[in-house]
């Protein structure tokens, strides 16, 4: 039970990584939402088993943070604001999935042979994942590189700190309460300003494509 | 000896019931009334009593191509281990081989294709070809990724190991199994890269293949057809669900096997069916995409089995 337990966290990585690919081949913005929802779903698994594993029960605290304000509150504020903003069908032209996809292997093959040394130093239960924790930081900040419009590259943020969490939890066995009870408001916070920000900009441009804003005036 | 005439033999059969099977969920899952079950069988009896005509145009590989189609198909069913993982066949060929047996059957039907000199034949033959050149590399790193686990490219090894030992997780399976059952969709022209009942021109892939073929070659296209599906169905199932395989040539084992074997294409079957209702087909320029996700998810099962060991 003890074994398939500890082998269930490489399992959780797996998904989280699988998960991020799929945010960034995906055109349609409320599939990218599910998706987020999904991530955070998976986070809060991984962190669940480690705090078992490890006794640590700051980590079950740290689950049920994460599980209030990314899978519920945050998916919640989202699908108001697409609603709002009447961008719920909406589809990005993605240009180019596959060459985004191959640079996202080299990005994972980079964040693999960053994370070794690394890895080798934590004493932590799941120091294995680590490698996967940076792939997907490192994949979600190439999403908010390559989308254009504004929903996607909130998402993209909020994928990017998902990630940096569970690069804690790899390294080790999670941050102490206070930082991550920080974090998680910040990231709401970050939410309800970067809604007002998508507002703006609709308001402004007529649209969320933040290509709109390198303009600095109208020729 | 027995299991490997029995494997092939309960293939040979069992194969268009799977497509039945398959077509009947379709339908129901599409409140429309399922043909019966048996349907392949009584379209594959028509076609063999109906005569065969051939173009005047025709050189003699378009009368070999659907015997070598089928040879082959039939041939990768014998290596792949379905009931038993004591096949005499499988030293002969590996993974590897078993990929180049598929491709072996798709140049050949490409060819056909292209002989007649119609413009759907050649049409299709193009697209089918680019398919293929896509879905392979995917599939042989699917492959690949099962090979290093097990340290074997032999598949009915790689199913022994898998089988005998502990339940362990592979998170790189869980990637390569998705990335499987992308090539699955993609090498058997099912839905979200090709519909299997259309006869729409512009669309149709497969069916563009063997427009000119009628009587007994399309029934024997039509079996090999089936076949495949059989045969990636029951890769699947051996990489990823390698349970309940005899592992001696033992006639009680096999026929604990058979029942099992059942089941396992059942589910299958329903998965695929539910997989081509929700999803819709997609246009052609779409599909390099669709099987670059499969090609990806395929080398990120490698790489994440050489990270995290598992």
């Amino acid at each position: 039970m003890h074994l398939l337990l500890s082998q269930s966290i490489n399992l959780f990585a797996a998904m989280l990584l699988i998960v991020v690919f799929a945010m960034i081949s995906q055109r349609r913005i409320l599939r990218v939402i599910h998706l987020f929802t999904v991530q955070g779903a998976t986070l809060v698994a991984s962190t669940i088993v480690v705090g078992y594993l490890t006794g640590q029960h700051h980590l079950y605290y740290s689950a049920a943070v994460t599980l209030i304000v990314k899978v519920i509150l945050i998916p919640v504020l989202l699908h108001r604001v697409i609603d709002r903003l009447n961008v719920r069908w909406d589809v990005e032209t993605l240009i180019n999935i596959p060459t985004t996809m191959l640079i996202g292997i080299v990005l994972v093959v980079f964040a693999f042979n960053l994370a070794l040394p690394i890895a080798k130093l934590s004493l932590s239960i799941a120091r294995g994942t680590l490698g996967i924790a940076l792939a997907c930081f490192l994949l979600s900040f190439m999403m908010m590189i390559s989308r254009a419009k504004a929903v996607p590259q909130v998402i993209g943020f909020l994928s990017m700190e998902n990630s940096l969490f569970f690069a804690a939890a790899a390294a080790t066995n999670g941050m102490p309460m206070i930082v991550e009870l920080g974090i998680a408001f910040d990231v709401l916070a970050g939410i309800l300003i970067l809604g007002v920000f998508m507002f703006q900009i609709r308001e402004q441009f007529d649209s969320l494509d933040i290509r709109h804003l390198e303009k600095l005036k109208e020729d | 000896m027995i299991s490997q005439l029995l494997e092939i033999l309960v293939a040979l059969i069992l194969a268009p019931l799977l497509m039945g099977w398959i077509n009947a969920w379709r339908a129901w899952l599409q409140n429309k009334s399922a043909p019966s079950l048996l349907q392949p069988y009584r379209t594959l009896h028509k076609l063999f009593h109906k005569e065969s005509v051939v173009a005047e145009t025709a050189m003699p590989l378009f009368r070999i191509a659907p015997y070598l189609v089928f040879g082959c198909m039939a041939l990768a069913c014998g290596i792949v281990p379905t009931l038993s993982t004591d096949l005499p066949m499988a030293p002969a060929a590996d993974a590897i081989a078993l990929v180049g047996v598929f491709a072996l059957a798709r140049v050949f039907s490409a060819l056909a294709a292209m002989d007649i000199g119609t413009s759907f034949g050649t049409m299709g033959a193009r697209r089918e070809m680019m398919i293929g050149f896509l879905a392979e590399p995917a599939l042989l790193m699917v492959l690949f990724t099962a090979s290093l686990i097990t340290r074997s490219t032999s598949l009915a090894s790689i199913v022994h190991t898998l089988a005998s030992q502990k339940f362990v997780i592979y998170p790189s399976l869980l990637f390569s199994g998705a990335a499987f059952l992308l090539v699955l969709l993609a090498e058997n022209a099912r839905v979200p890269v090709d519909n299997p009942t259309t006869h729409l021109e512009l669309t149709m892939i497969h069916e563009a293949l063997i427009l000119e073929y009628s009587g007994r070659h399309l029934a024997l296209i039509e079996w090999a057809v089936a076949l495949k599906l059989f045969a990636y169905t029951c890769i699947g199932a051996a990489l990823f669900f390698p349970w309940g395989l005899a592992q001696a040539n033992a006639p009680e084992a096999l026929l604990l096997a058979l029942p099992v074997l059942v089941v396992k294409l059942a589910a299958a079957g329903v998965v695929l069916a539910m997989i081509e209702t929700v999803n819709a087909k997609m246009r052609i320029f779409r599909v390099p995409e669709f099987l670059a996700t499969a090609f990806l998810l395929a080398v990120i099962a490698l790489l994440v089995h050489v990270l995290l060991g598992a």
